[in-house]
């Protein structure tokens, strides 16, 4: 999670910051999933026995998030895609001088 | 026949605009889009009008998804808190919407003009979802949708500027980082309580009555998150570009909704659930909203003053008017809750009519607009300016506009709690709103050039003079949107007692 986190606030690179943010969606997902755990748990499937089962409902959830999450990098890379063909560049630095460039 | 369709009016209003957008991605046609979309809309208000029907008569409507009782299934909840900001959405979203067809065409290729409206009904849909939704996890469903809609609406004003681009990767990586810690606090409030209805989640935390560390770390989380989205002062970064290198028409359906809502559901997780916790309560509003708000009105107001870009400025402004609402929820009684949703309306409608203006400007000159190309604007575009100029003064919050009456609310609001420092900041933040605005007053009519006045398009000023009107008339008939307030307030306090 703060792996993920680091790698948006440090990198200077666009693309970076999109893997860094999947990175960090998808350790809020291991945390949601870790919490459906039932100690001695099956998955949650009706049999005869009468057996202690995991939570199904956060895997659910997490299905949705994860839809989200992929729609989320996918747009942020549309993004570094234009970026790239408008600035030929996807570093930050060097947009923002070219930025202050073409202010001036 | 049509009874159907009332019967569950609560689904549709979110359901039809999200349904409508995925049709009409595929229409080719420049005109067709737009139609539709207004059709959608006109049905959308319909169907609003309705659900005010049904609460003035039974005060409360619970519609369940698939027959699924809460808490198990999803749930919308309608009731004397969102149904005015219900109907103000509709309204505006119709208006907007009829204003938004000449300035896209100008703005973005026309090819694209089904694709844009798509985004923009989803958009729509999804921001209404997030006023109706009961459910802490739909919530985030919603909030992303309107997240993902406006970044690529943002990134749509490429054609004009390269910048809406970085714009809206900004809002992405931000809106994202908001999002999944909203999603991690809600991850700790549901292992806790094993729910996510916001009605049962009230009940099941009332169990831990002495309060435990990881709701509490929740509470924060989900706090925390929702500030980014709504873009409350230290974490509004991603505002300012995203609505002034947008397209005109939606920076003006971002700026007018888009944080109001999150506003709203943000206030209604505070006095709805988190309210069980008062000191906790107290400590969040005392201690991190309320200096957050104070410092928000004061660098937003002053960073405004200083900006050449007209639409940047109204964005700056906006960061302003948004720690007025802050301000007066978190004074946590009635007369704060009143005044913070009167805000909520009277901003909404001055800040569209604003955006509105300066947008049909930026396509006349088809530049941005700022401040020295404004010269002269005055004579040579007379109608247009004239409701730049009212909305202009109701921002400030001139008498006889709507701004006067959520100031005057606001000031009273911050009396009976006898916040004397905040009523003079607020005071001293206004004075400073006039320097900003009367720069933009001195270049439109007091400049030396004089221009003859040219033909205006009415498919344009009409829209911006039904807000412009409106303004005005909540301004000296202001009864209706007080009595929405005070009803949402009193709601929200009831919950409070029980």
């Amino acid at each position: 999670m703060v792996g993920g986190l680091f790698i948006i606030i440090t990198s200077q690179n666009y693309l970076k910051k999109v893997v860094g943010l999947a990175i960090f969606q998808t350790a809020v997902f291991v945390f949601f999933v870790s919490l459906a755990k039932v100690l001695d748990g099956t998955a949650p499937i009706l049999t005869k026995m009468e057996n202690a089962y995991s939570n199904p409902l956060p895997h659910v959830l997490i299905l949705t998030a994860i839809v989200v999450g992929v729609a989320t990098s996918a747009l942020g890379l549309a993004l570094v895609l234009q970026i790239y063909r408008n600035y030929e560049t996807i570093e930050e630095k060097e947009i923002q001088s070219l930025e202050l460039k073409s202010d001036k | 026949m049509f009874n159907i369709f009332l019967d569950d009016a609560a689904a549709l209003v979110v359901v039809l605009p999200l349904l409508i957008s995925a049709i009409i991605a595929f229409i080719p046609s420049k005109i067709w889009p737009w139609i539709i979309s207004l059709v959608t809309l006109v049905l959308h208000l319909v169907l609003s009008l309705h659900l005010l029907k049904e609460i003035s008569i039974s005060g409360l409507i619970i519609y369940e998804f698939g027959n699924w009782e809460p808490p198990w299934g999803i749930s919308f909840k309608i009731d004397g808190v969102n149904i005015g900001l219900q109907l103000l959405f509709s309204i505006f979203v119709l208006i907007s919407t009829f204003y938004s067809r000449k300035i896209f065409l100008s703005e973005i290729d026309s090819r694209d003009s089904g694709k844009a409206y798509s985004l923009w009904l989803l958009a729509i849909g999804s921001l209404n979802g997030i006023i109706l939704t009961n459910d802490i996890f739909n919530l985030f469903v919603f909030l992303e949708i309107s997240a993902l809609a406006s970044i690529s609406l943002i990134a749509l004003g490429a054609g004009q500027n390269r910048k809406a681009l970085l714009a809206a990767f900004n809002y992405l990586i931000i809106g994202a980082i908001g999002a999944t810690f909203y999603v991690i606090g809600v991850g700790f409030a549901y292992a806790m309580t094993g729910t996510l209805n916001m009605n049962d989640l009230v009940i099941q935390l009332a169990q831990y009555s002495d309060g435990q560390l990881a709701i509490f770390a929740g509470m924060s989380f989900m706090l925390i998150g929702l500030m980014v989205k709504a873009a409350i002062f230290p974490v509004h970064i991603w505002l300012p570009p995203a609505y002034s290198y947008a397209p005109s028409a939606v920076s003006t359906l971002l700026a007018a909704l888009a944080t109001k809502t999150i506003l709203y559901f943000f206030v209604r997780l505070l006095y709805e659930v988190f309210i069980i916790y008062p000191s906790y309560l107290s400590l969040f509003l005392d201690f991190v909203l309320y200096p957050l708000s104070l410092l928000a009105i004061f660098i937003g107001t002053l960073i405004a003053i200083y900006q050449d870009d007209i639409k940047k400025l109204l964005a700056f402004s906006s960061i302003a008017q948004i720690g007025y609402i802050t301000l007066a929820f978190s004074l946590k009684d009635h007369s704060g809750i009143t005044s913070g949703f009167i805000h909520i309306f009277n901003h909404a409608l001055i800040k569209g009519g604003l955006f509105m203006a300066v947008g049909y400007f930026a396509i006349l000159q088809k530049d941005r607009v700022t401040l020295t190309s404004l010269k002269g604007f005055g004579y040579k575009y007379p109608i247009t300016s004239f409701a730049l100029l009212i909305c202009g003064l109701s921002l400030i919050g001139l008498p006889l506009t709507n701004g006067f009456i959520s100031k005057l609310y606001l000031f009273q609001a911050l009396y009976t709690n006898q916040m004397y420092f905040s009523i003079a900041l607020v005071a001293i933040s206004s004075a400073l709103a006039v320097a900003y605005f009367w720069k933009i007053v001195e270049q439109m009519w007091f400049s030396e050039i004089k221009f003859k006045s040219e033909k205006e398009d009415a498919y344009i000023y009409l829209p911006i003079w039904i807000i412009t009107v409106s303004v005005i008339v909540f301004g000296i008939y202001s009864s209706t949107i007080i009595e929405f307030s005070n009803l949402s307030a009193d709601y929200l306090i009831s919950g409070y007692q029980n």
